[in-house]
């Protein structure tokens, strides 16, 4: 058996990756979520706001970190709409404008028709700047902005009516794949600014350690990965979801079942290495 | 026959013969996307007063007959170079698809979209031969590799043309002409000081030429002198100023006149934390003594701080394959149906 784990092929240990996330996804199994604190501060953050209320929401991402954020942001706007809040949407990644519309389409436009564009939602599109974006519309949105997404002027935009900077905003909400990111927006908009402005942020897993730091002075909650998202989108649909929650709001928590299983096979296979390195070790291969 | 060749060419044939069988042998097939025609009539609008404000650069555009801006036009007086019938296509789950066809076969609103049905075949074929590094670097993987750098540099080019050059230049010093051209909702009046930026811009692609490179350095020490600046300052306020007023916490936290023991736990690991991490970076001392056990302290926190870190990159990394294989099952297989979209097959078979 020593020998066989020690010559073995990593192949194999790709192999078994796949079968562990594969099968979960094969036969949809799902377990359920106990919100942790930073998710319910997300929740409380939004929940604390008033029907009307604007919120920014900036999705910096792209297609290649849309399984872990997508859900998460699919979430944010079900929140906001249900909430009734006006919804300011905008992008520092050039493929965020698609992900905004993606989210219009797939839940304002499925699921709250009533909502009319330019007065309870607005998409600004994507932006070019990198942090300097934030730190223009900070103090002059205008300056930057002169049309929407679709090349609208904003001044025809009736929500866009007196809202000069995004200090208006009464909360910020981030999702982030990295640079431009939650970072750039904790140093340029929120510390700065941090007797107006709040934000929560929903991040990969790779930047999360990052942003715990800020927490909870500059950031009160965080959403790190599809965890963070699962959580989160449960809280949400216990609160709005009723009996039979779409199954486009349940795509963090099914992704979790793979989660369990190939995080399972993880912790076995660094146990094995850990026994076969103490085996080596009282052999004396290594010191 | 070499071993990994006749591994390869059994998985081919096996694949191939697997795909052929489920997509022509069973009756719902696979991968099949359908779209709803829509058909839309356009009218092309031109208001004096845009005119003029345009420059009397001419300024027209075309938008939906049903539009507010159209609400005024009399569509039977416009001349034929003024309306277009023009046919748009939603994509729409099969459920709908099937709903249609049940209801009248031979209607044409909802039908199958072979140029979108290619681009799922498409992808999943391209994420297969992206995954099929995984046995060992192959043709498949450069073809793809090499066609994912092509589109996404080809991507970049135009994104940076229209997302950046346009709006951001061309739209401030020439807002009339960007205006009638491309961004009709443009309001603004022209800006001479950014012919700096265009200046510098031009001084920055003189890089390429053969004499004179060494005009692109003096954009290049501008560029680099703000965002050093701009950055040094908001990362003194947020990450060093914030963190230390961040890191300032009573010990023992009183909650109700009582000891709050998990939050003062939590306020004393904080500070044993960052003191024994900030010794372990304090060279001026050997890590001898108490120096050294406070340093080794530290060692433990950055390990597990790696650990928690290495602990979110796994489950970033599953969550991605997750989703490809989701693609490949879902939409390309259809082997699971998470989304409920081809639930109505059976319902109407």
């Amino acid at each position: 058996m020593y020998t066989f784990l020690k010559n073995l092929d990593r192949r194999w240990i790709f192999l078994l990756m796949f079968l562990a996330v594969a099968i979960p996804i094969l036969f949809e199994l799902q377990f359920p979520e106990h919100p942790t604190g930073l998710a319910q501060a997300v929740f409380d953050e939004i929940e604390a706001l008033q029907p009307g209320d604007p919120v920014l929401l900036a999705f910096d991402y792209d297609p290649a970190s849309e399984g872990e954020l997508g859900p998460m942001a699919t979430t944010f706007t079900y929140h906001c709409a249900k909430k009734g809040l006006k919804m300011y949407f905008m992008a520092l990644w050039p493929v965020g404008a698609q992900m905004i519309d993606d989210n219009i389409a797939k839940v304002i436009k499925a699921d709250f028709p009533e909502l009319e564009y330019g007065k309870d939602y607005v998409n600004l599109g994507y932006k070019s700047g990198y942090e300097g974006v934030i730190k223009v519309i900070v103090t002059n949105l205008r300056g930057l902005y002169t049309t929407d997404s679709y090349g609208t002027s904003i001044d025809s935009i009736p929500m866009m009516e007196g809202v000069t900077d995004i200090r208006q905003m009464k909360l910020l909400v981030n999702v982030s794949a990295g640079y431009p990111g939650t970072t750039e927006w904790v140093q340029y908009a929120i510390t700065p600014f941090s007797k107006d402005l709040r934000m929560v942020a929903g991040c990969t897993g790779i930047t999360a350690p990052l942003l715990y730091p800020y927490i909870p002075n500059q950031l009160p909650g965080l959403l790190g990965a599809i965890k963070g998202a699962a959580e989160y989108e449960q809280l949400v649909m216990d609160a709005y979801g009723g009996e039979k929650v779409d199954q486009k709001y349940m795509k963090a928590r099914q992704r979790m079942g793979p989660q369990l299983i190939a995080h399972l096979l993880i912790i076995g296979l660094i146990i094995v290495a850990n026994i076969l390195f103490f085996m080596e070790k009282r052999k004396g291969v290594v010191r | 026959m070499k071993r990994e060749t006749l591994i390869w060419s059994v998985l081919l044939v096996l694949g191939f013969l697997g795909l052929t069988g489920r997509a022509l042998l069973t009756d719902r097939g696979m991968a099949n996307v359908y779209v709803r025609a829509v058909d839309r009539t356009l009218v092309q609008v031109e208001t004096e007063a845009e005119a003029a404000e345009a420059g009397g650069v001419l300024s027209k555009r075309w938008v939906d007959a049903e539009a507010p801006e159209a609400a005024d036009l009399d569509l039977a007086s416009l001349g034929a170079d003024q309306v277009r019938k023009v046919t748009t296509y939603e994509q729409v789950l099969p459920n709908d698809y099937y709903r249609a066809v049940s209801e009248d076969p031979d209607q044409a609103q909802i039908r199958w979209s072979a140029s979108r049905t290619v681009g799922v075949w498409v992808a999943a074929i391209f994420t297969l031969a992206i995954f099929s590094f995984l046995y060992k670097d192959n043709v498949f993987y450069k073809i793809a590799e090499s066609i994912l750098v092509g589109v996404s540099a080809g991507y970049w080019m135009v994104v940076g043309f229209w997302d950046i050059i346009v709006p951001n230049l061309m739209g401030k010093l020439w807002p009339a002409l960007v205006k009638g051209w491309a961004m009709p909702g443009l309001e603004a009046q022209p800006e001479p000081l950014y012919w700096v930026p265009l200046i510098l811009g031009v001084m920055l692609v003189w890089r390429l030429s053969p004499k004179g490179s060494w005009i692109s350095r003096w954009p290049l020490a501008f560029i680099i002198g703000t965002t050093a600046g701009l950055r040094l300052i908001s990362f003194l306020h947020a990450n060093f100023l914030a963190q230390i007023s961040n890191s300032i916490v009573p010990l023992i936290v009183m909650e109700g006149g009582q000891v709050d023991i998990a939050e003062s736990v939590r306020s004393l690991v904080l500070i044993v934390g960052i003191l024994s991490c900030l010794v372990y970076f304090f060279f001026s001392f050997e890590h001898k003594g108490a120096v050294g056990k406070t340093a080794k302290l530290g060692i433990w926190f950055l390990m597990i701080t790696f650990g928690a870190g290495f602990g979110y990159t796994v489950m970033g990394r599953i969550a991605l394959l997750a989703i490809r294989l989701e693609f490949l099952f879902d939409d390309w297989l259809w082997l699971i149906d998470p989304s409920n979209a081809r639930i109505l097959f059976s319902a109407i078979s």
